[in-house]
């Protein structure tokens, strides 16, 4: 046996290369990072604590906007094991085919990563399944918190939240999917403000998902700040009232204080209880109001644009008197040869223009300011003429889309000359052809927040704030970019004229706007009755009051309801009375405003 | 008298082996306390726990030592026979009477003891290969003694295979190692670790393509040993070519594999055809050689294909497609060895630290304490403790051999070289299955895995050895 002596070596040879084969392989598996990371997810759970988003004030300190708990059930698929289904689904309430087929939606997505199993749970529903969630291995609850509507009012300035959408998420990191974001309203307008900072925590879980502690102590958690509260300009009571006044009607109606540009109210009709859009049936209340008639889910108040009419020849005299083509006392013919008018007598100022709102003595203003006479050619004197014009004109908050803290603010329209030359082509329009808007018609569209915030300047007598809806940040008055004071180019006494006008359109006999009357308060305004291509006129009126110390502006639209001065005006008194005085002197007036239903046939 | 004796018995004692199976024992004790440490069982003599049950094997293990050095040395040669005889009847009764564990059906069940025979099954063997390959007239010269060392080897073999522990069956086949050294034909040495790196080839290499490959291999040892004549040499070039040109199309397209394939065959066709041809012709004995190797090698191959395909079940099947990386299932099959290379993986260097691992404290790997209990050093104690436990492992199995090649007696020598090649056996299938290097099978660490079947098994087989040791001075050749 001595020969095989020798055969010791290769046999410790081959242990030995085994050996340093193991050892090697061990060295490589300390080299593979992605088994780090697989460790990491395995054991380390990430869970994001969001930020209580900050809750909405109204003007005089009413929660218009809280939150309410809720809560996300989560699922690992691949920390799932076989557990009781039968009790999770009387847990939840949903059948057992629900139940596998949003396991298999998970699974789908990802086995490592969490995903949502069911959305939102209440707390009651939460306080049952607690005591059994020990018994799902791989599930776990998310804190997630619901907006909480109250009063059912200002649904289109309060907006909404929703799920982030893909595009979102790209264009700002911050967002992940599932997360909540302001959809529509001031939840949007002012998103950055509300939402706060998320935090996230990381915890160790064993492989049936339980918690076994922090990670790493929490060295690498953050806190979750949380979001900022706001004060809305909105009062809640005006609002409310409005919305009352404006029942089965469809139009809008925006409010302004004057002094600082906070809009008092923003009634866009018909509207909806902000509620529907909170929680699981968001979706569902999103559709049918999507496809109700007359577009509730329309802000009209900031998105809707409308021929000011009327209204729009205090604009027309104030850039007139300015540019120095008419004088105060101007008189004009009420030559209806030229635009129809009503009976009345001639109006030998520019005050007594705008009480009597002549149209042919706006067609003549409009003419001055057209046709100014600076180049031989009519057509080209008409370019230079409107150019000026526009320029001027548009310092009044038209052909302007106010940040006022609401999404979708549309800034309507001011033609000019580029404007009719791409109608008619150039050299090929004057005067003649676009005196329509003289008189606030043709091509000219102004929103009801751009018309409030027109009476705005006028009740200032030369510049805005501009308008916007937030006032206080948890609890300190906002000073910022969005509360802009503006300077409009006009001289005072030139304002005073137009408001002078506006009172009589009001107080005078002979005036338009009587219905505006509130005893005891000078209310200066102006009505319109603007033409309107898709069925009966609108009603318009703008105003504001007291004259002496304006408090509030406001601009009222009422879609398809005839005369400025019957349906617009009232509205707008009962506004401005209900703001200034806080009651109603004329309850016949107010009932009959209540019970009366104007709704266009069109369901536009 | 007596007194002597033991005197001599202690000082005999290789204190070397008996301090590394403690540090071992330690070691292992230690790391099952992590893996099913919890933070609400305090308590290290908790017997409820593995911890507190394995402490108590680890002193009955204790208690075993000393009756195993207390009995005559004599006594395990002479009773070798015999002990086989039981270690088979044990098997068969589990077979019989035996509780199915985790599809194996290999326990004892009494009361809430639970016994595997399969581990003691194993020093019985080793006693019983040790007394036949010590026989005088015992010698691989004759062909018998193949039959009978195989005879030895298969009874058990087909039990456990019959109890679906294939792990443990494939234990024995570490007996080749005894055998080379007590004799074996070095060519079937080789021959039988050449056969499981072709079996390795065969499943993960394409099979047209691995044809192509022996195929080009004995063509370029026939233009090797071929003569001078110039014919043959034109042909054997061009065989070659072909053959290149076919294992480049493998490997670059499968579709061009199946095409091939068909060259190839009709390739080899005509070079067997002018091999035999020539070896009448020109009397070249290489090669008929070449040829029986390419036919015989070709059809190990196939057979390969054929066995794994049809006779292997499937979780053995996914085990092997886990372990020679063709299976993507990390979640089904793949799992333990996924988790296991993850905690391994995420230990680094140095380790988590005592009790800090996550992946095994908080349950990630299965079988942690058991066949998976290498995790726990591997997240824990990092490269470092994977070091150390390689180098005393290695340093325990080296020392058995030495002490083995250092005995008188043919049977203490031959029963260190099957003590060493067992220990070798688990430790590498083991770790290696831990670390996705051997398939997942099934079987314990020595002195590590939690469970007293296993500790008290390779504590006897070690202290056997021990024991013959302690006596090699008094035994005359």
């Amino acid at each position: 046996m001595i020969e095989y002596k020798i055969r010791k070596y290769p046999i410790m040879g081959i242990i030995l290369v085994v050996l340093i084969a193991i050892w090697v392989k061990a060295l490589f598996l300390m080299f593979d990072d992605s088994l780090k990371h697989s460790a990491e997810n395995n054991s380390r759970r990430r869970v994001v604590q969001y930020p209580s988003r900050g809750i909405i004030y109204d003007r005089e300190g009413n929660i218009l906007v809280c939150n309410e708990a809720a809560y996300d059930l989560m699922i690992v698929p691949h920390q799932t094991f076989e557990f009781d289904t039968v009790m999770l689904c009387n847990d939840l309430g949903i059948s057992k085919e629900d139940v596998e087929a949003r396991i298999l939606k998970a699974k789908k997505y990802s086995m490592y990563r969490p995903s949502v199993f069911m959305k939102q749970i209440d707390s009651k529903v939460y306080a049952q399944m607690q005591e059994h969630l020990y018994r799902y291995p791989g599930f776990y609850v998310q804190n997630r918190t619901l907006r909480k509507y109250n009063g059912g009012i200002a649904a289109h300035v309060l907006g909404d939240i929703g799920e982030v959408s893909e595009a979102q998420i790209e264009a700002d990191p911050y967002y992940q999917s599932g997360d909540y974001v302001g959809k529509s309203g001031v939840e949007r307008g002012y998103e950055k403000i509300l939402r706060g900072e998320k935090g996230v925590s990381f915890y160790l879980v064993n492989v049936k998902g339980v918690v076994q502690g922090n990670y790493e102590d929490g060295k690498y958690d953050t806190v979750a700040i949380q979001g900022n509260d706001i004060t809305l300009s909105i009062s809640s009571d005006l609002q409310a009232y409005g919305e009352k006044l404006m029942a089965n009607k469809v139009g809008a109606v925006v409010a302004i204080e004057p002094s600082s540009g906070e809009v008092l109210a923003m009634v866009s009709m018909p509207t909806y209880d902000p509620q529907l859009m909170v929680g699981r049936v968001r979706g569902k209340n999103y559709d049918s109001l999507l496809k109700a008639p007359y577009k509730p889910l329309l802000n009209r108040a900031v998105s809707s644009t409308y021929p000011p009419g009327s209204t729009f020849k205090v604009a027309q005299a104030l850039v007139a008197l300015q540019e120095g083509v008419i004088t105060p006392n101007q008189s004009f013919p009420c030559d209806k040869s030229k635009v129809g008018c009503h009976n009345h007598p001639t109006p030998t100022s520019v005050s007594m223009g705008i009480q009597m709102s002549c149209n042919p003595y706006f067609y003549f203003v409009f003419r001055r300011l057209v046709q100014r006479g600076i180049d031989k050619n009519l057509y080209k004197d008409a370019a230079i003429g409107l150019g000026l014009w526009k320029e001027k004109i548009e310092t009044l908050g038209f052909n302007h889309a106010f940040n006022v803290g609401v999404p979708g603010v549309n800034k309507g329209q001011i033609p000019g000359p580029d404007y009719y030359n791409r109608l008619y082509g150039e050299n090929r329009w004057a005067f003649s052809t676009i005196y329509s808007v003289s008189i606030g018609q043709g091509e000219v569209l102004v929103s009801p927040l751009q018309m409030a915030n027109y009476a705005s300047i006028l009740a200032n007598r030369g510049y805005y704030i501009t308008p916007h809806l937030l006032k206080q940040i948890n609890g300190e008055d906002y000073k910022g970019e969005m509360a802009e004071k503006v300077v409009t180019p006009f001289d005072r006494k030139y304002f005073d004229i137009c408001v002078e006008g506006m009172d009589w359109v009001v107080n005078k006999p002979g005036g338009t706007g009587h219905n505006a009357y509130i005893p005891g308060i000078t209310v200066c305004g102006k009505t319109g009755t603007a033409q309107n291509p898709h069925g009966k006129d609108n009603s318009v009126f703008m105003a504001f009051a007291p004259k002496e110390d304006p408090k509030i502006a406001i601009a009222v639209y009422v879609e398809n309801a005839g005369f400025g001065g019957t349906w617009a005006a009232p509205i707008a008194r009962l506004m401005m009375e209900k703001y200034i005085k806080g009651e109603i002197s004329d309850p016949n007036l107010e009932q009959r405003i209540l019970t009366t239903s104007i709704l266009p046939n069109a369901t536009r | 008298m007596q007194q002597g004796r033991r005197n001599s018995l202690l000082a005999n004692i290789d204190w070397f082996i008996v301090i590394l199976y403690l540090v071992l024992v330690f070691m292992g004790w230690i790391n099952i306390y992590s893996a099913v440490y919890d933070d609400t069982h305090q308590s290290i003599l908790d017997v409820s726990c593995q911890y507190g049950k394995q402490l108590i094997w680890i002193g009955a293990a204790i208690l075993v030592i000393i009756i195993v050095l207390l009995i005559d040395s004599k006594f395990y040669s002479t009773f070798a026979y015999v002990m086989y005889g039981i270690g088979c009847v044990l098997l068969m009764s589990v077979l019989l009477f035996g509780r199915e564990v985790n599809g194996a059906k290999s326990w004892f069940e009494i009361g809430s003891f639970r016994m595997q025979p399969v581990e003691f099954a194993k020093i019985a063997v080793c006693l019983a290969m040790a007394r036949l390959m010590s026989s005088e007239d015992f010698s691989f010269k004759v062909v018998k003694n193949y039959f009978l060392a195989g005879l030895i080897l298969g009874i058990p073999m087909i039990m456990i295979l019959l109890q679906n522990d294939t792990g443990s069956a494939l234990v024995f086949c570490t007996f080749i190692f005894v055998m080379f050294r007590e004799g074996l034909n070095n060519i079937l040495f080789v021959a039988a670790f050449a056969l499981i790196f072709l079996f390795i080839l065969a499943l993960i290499v394409n099979i047209s393509l691995l044809m192509l490959i022996v195929g080009l291999l004995c063509v370029i040892g026939l233009v090797v040993v071929s003569g001078r004549n110039k014919f043959t040499r034109i042909v054997l070039y061009s065989a070659v070519v072909l053959s290149a040109v076919s294992v480049v199309l493998c490997t670059i397209s499968p579709e061009l594999a199946e095409m091939s394939i068909y060259f190839a065959m009709i390739g080899y066709a005509a070079m067997s055809l002018l091999m035999l041809v020539m070896f009448f012709i020109s009397k070249m004995k290489p090669m008929i050689f070449a040829m029986i190797l390419m036919v015989g090698m070709g059809g190990f191959v196939y057979s390969v294909d054929y066995i794994f395909n049809n006779v292997l079940q499937e979780h053995q099947r996914s085990r092997i497609m886990d372990l020679l990386g063709k299976n993507e299932d990390v979640l089904g099959t793949g799992y333990n060895v996924h988790q296991s290379k993850i905690a391994i993986g995420s230990g680094g260097f140095i380790g988590k630290g005592f009790l800090h691992g996550t992946q095994t404290k908080y349950k990630f790997v299965p079988e942690q304490s058991t066949d998976f209990i290498f995790c726990t050093i591997g997240e824990e104690w990092g490269l470092a403790g994977i070091t150390v436990i390689l180098v005393l492992f290695g340093a325990l199995i080296f020392r058995i051999i030495n002490k083995a090649e250092r005995q008188r007696s043919t049977f203490s020598r031959i029963y260190g070289y099957g003590v060493a090649s067992i220990l070798f056996f688990h430790v590498a299938i083991n770790i290696g299955m831990t670390i996705g290097l051997a398939p997942v099978v099934g079987i314990p660490l020595p002195f590590f895995s939690y469970g007293g079947s296993s500790l008290w098994a390779f504590t006897i087989l070690l202290f056997i050895f021990v024991r013959l040791d302690a006596d090699r001075l008094q035994v005359f050749r």
